[in-house]
């Protein structure tokens, strides 16, 4: 019977959660790393024992490690990363031009067909690659030297490369997201980029509907259709059918549109997953209940997924990167919360329970399905 | 024989329990003994200085024989008493809460 390993990056340290296929009893495995913030774990389509994970503080900085037995074991690996040529400058805060500085990985993307490749995005944004399991880092500069690069700017969490999308039918095709910049995207393997925004509107920037500028949260695709994207923006959730040529809002009858995460079914590439958030300057679930909100049309129609979540006195937030599907039939969905739960569904979301209640707050959540 | 303290996240990292000794070459200055700690222990680059400029990290201070040599020269000699290993050479992650 096929196996789930959750990979739960959490403030102070990282969780590995385990269940066979029927995903009712779980091993909890951890503080991997205590005490230090764990943006970060993912392993590795091709190896799924091969497990990269971002490790990183305030004091000591940025730690890569690195299992090849599924995060039994871990070594530190290359955690140089240093911008490519000229640094360059970015918007800050104040409206001045402020230099890159790299501060830490927020997110790693291992390679579809390689266990020794793998991106990181960072913050301050840039893409950087490995290709010797971790062992060292190389830029792909040409996203960062884009002309629109003076005018990205920094959301509340810092200037940082969150997603990072992989294209299985078209190889060297990469899309990539920043707060606050927006979406860009590669056909060459990250040897030029350009923005694909047309079509969103933010409010929150001098121009609207501005080629740069967007505080997009994550975006999300289905493997067997790599050319639909979905995107949780600052405010909105939108929809591109175009490979991000342009976007569409499809936020329909949502509660609110602003939210962190979004995913997508593991079987039905036209049912996603968002979990609203009251506001921008109130982080927690509107009405104090923790809904899930899903929609099988591909947007626009959607229901609240309530059973087994807390529906009085709930304040949690879920941030971008704290969603993940597995691929196992029924489809589960897991999630953690700013309150340190991580809730799994195993039937595509009807039904909910917490895996495991009182973890440090969440940062990120994979899922590893497991022969 | 030089010892370094290092705080806990940083023994962890770079599994050791207690002390670490080391033989540094040359005069000991901070330079000399983090570099010598670095070739040692490889996981600590640029958990203590950074990686390129090796200055060091904002939160980390040095202090040795009850003195804060944070803000020293790191290619100034080291107290006698650390150069000799009759004191330690304490690494110290800055106080915070969280």
């Amino acid at each position: 019977m096929s196996r789930v390993r959750v990979l739960v990056g959490t403030r102070k340290g990282a969780f590995i959660l385990t269940a066979d296929g029927k995903r009712q009893k779980w091993d909890v495995s951890g503080p991997h790393f205590g005490g230090w913030e764990i943006y970060h774990l993912k392993g590795s389509p091709a190896d799924p024992n091969r497990i990269y994970a971002s490790q990183s503080s305030s004091w000591f900085g940025q730690v890569i490690q690195r299992s090849s037995d599924g995060g039994k074991t871990w070594e530190t690996v290359g955690n140089k990363f240093t911008y490519e040529g000229a640094v360059g400058n970015h918007l800050w805060y104040d409206g001045t031009q402020r230099p890159f500085e790299f501060a830490r990985v927020w997110h790693l993307e291992p390679s579809l067909t390689d266990p020794d490749t793998a991106y990181a995005g960072i913050q301050d944004a840039a893409l950087f690659q490995t290709t010797d399991g971790g062992q060292t880092w190389r830029e792909l500069p040409a996203l960062r030297n884009h002309p629109s690069a003076a005018a990205w700017q920094p959301g509340a969490g810092g200037m940082c490369l969150h997603t990072i999308l992989l294209d299985p039918s078209h190889p060297g095709r990469i899309f990539i997201a920043i707060s606050a910049a927006g979406v860009f995207r590669s056909d060459d393997a990250g040897e030029s980029w350009r923005p694909i925004n047309r079509g969103l509107r933010s409010e929150q920037i001098p121009d609207p509907t501005a080629e740069v500028g967007h505080c997009v949260h994550r975006i999300a695709m289905h493997p067997s259709r790599p050319s639909v994207l979905f995107m949780q923006k600052h405010w909105d959730v939108m929809r591109s059918d175009d490979a991000g040529e342009s976007w569409t809002d499809v936020g329909g009858n949502l509660p609110t549109d602003f939210g962190f995460p979004i995913d997508v079914h593991s079987h039905e590439p036209n049912t996603i997953y968002v979990v609203p958030i009251k506001s921008d300057s109130e982080h927690y679930v509107p009405d104090a209940k923790l809904r899930v909100y899903r929609s099988r049309t591909g947007g626009h129609e959607w229901e609240a997924l309530t059973k087994g979540l807390p529906q009085r006195h709930c304040y949690v937030n879920v941030l971008r990167d704290s969603m993940a599907v597995d691929a196992l039939d029924p489809c589960g969905v897991y999630f953690g919360t700013s309150g340190g739960q991580v809730y799994g569904s195993a039937d595509a979301g009807d039904s909910w329970a917490p895996i495991v209640r009182d973890l440090p707050p969440v940062v990120s959540v994979e899922a590893q399905t497991l022969p | 024989m030089i010892r370094v303290l290092l705080p806990a996240h940083l023994r962890t990292l770079a599994r050791v329990e207690g002390e670490v000794k080391l033989d540094v070459e040359g005069k000991a200055t901070q330079r000399s003994v983090f570099d010598a700690l670095e070739a040692s222990y490889p996981m600590l680059r640029g958990t203590i200085r950074d990686q390129v400029t090796h200055e060091r990290r904002a939160f980390v201070r040095f202090f040795a024989c009850e003195e804060d040599l944070s803000q020293e020269s790191p290619d100034d000699l080291l107290p006698e008493a650390v150069a000799t290993g009759a004191e330690p050479l304490l690494v110290v992650g800055a106080m915070a809460g969280g």
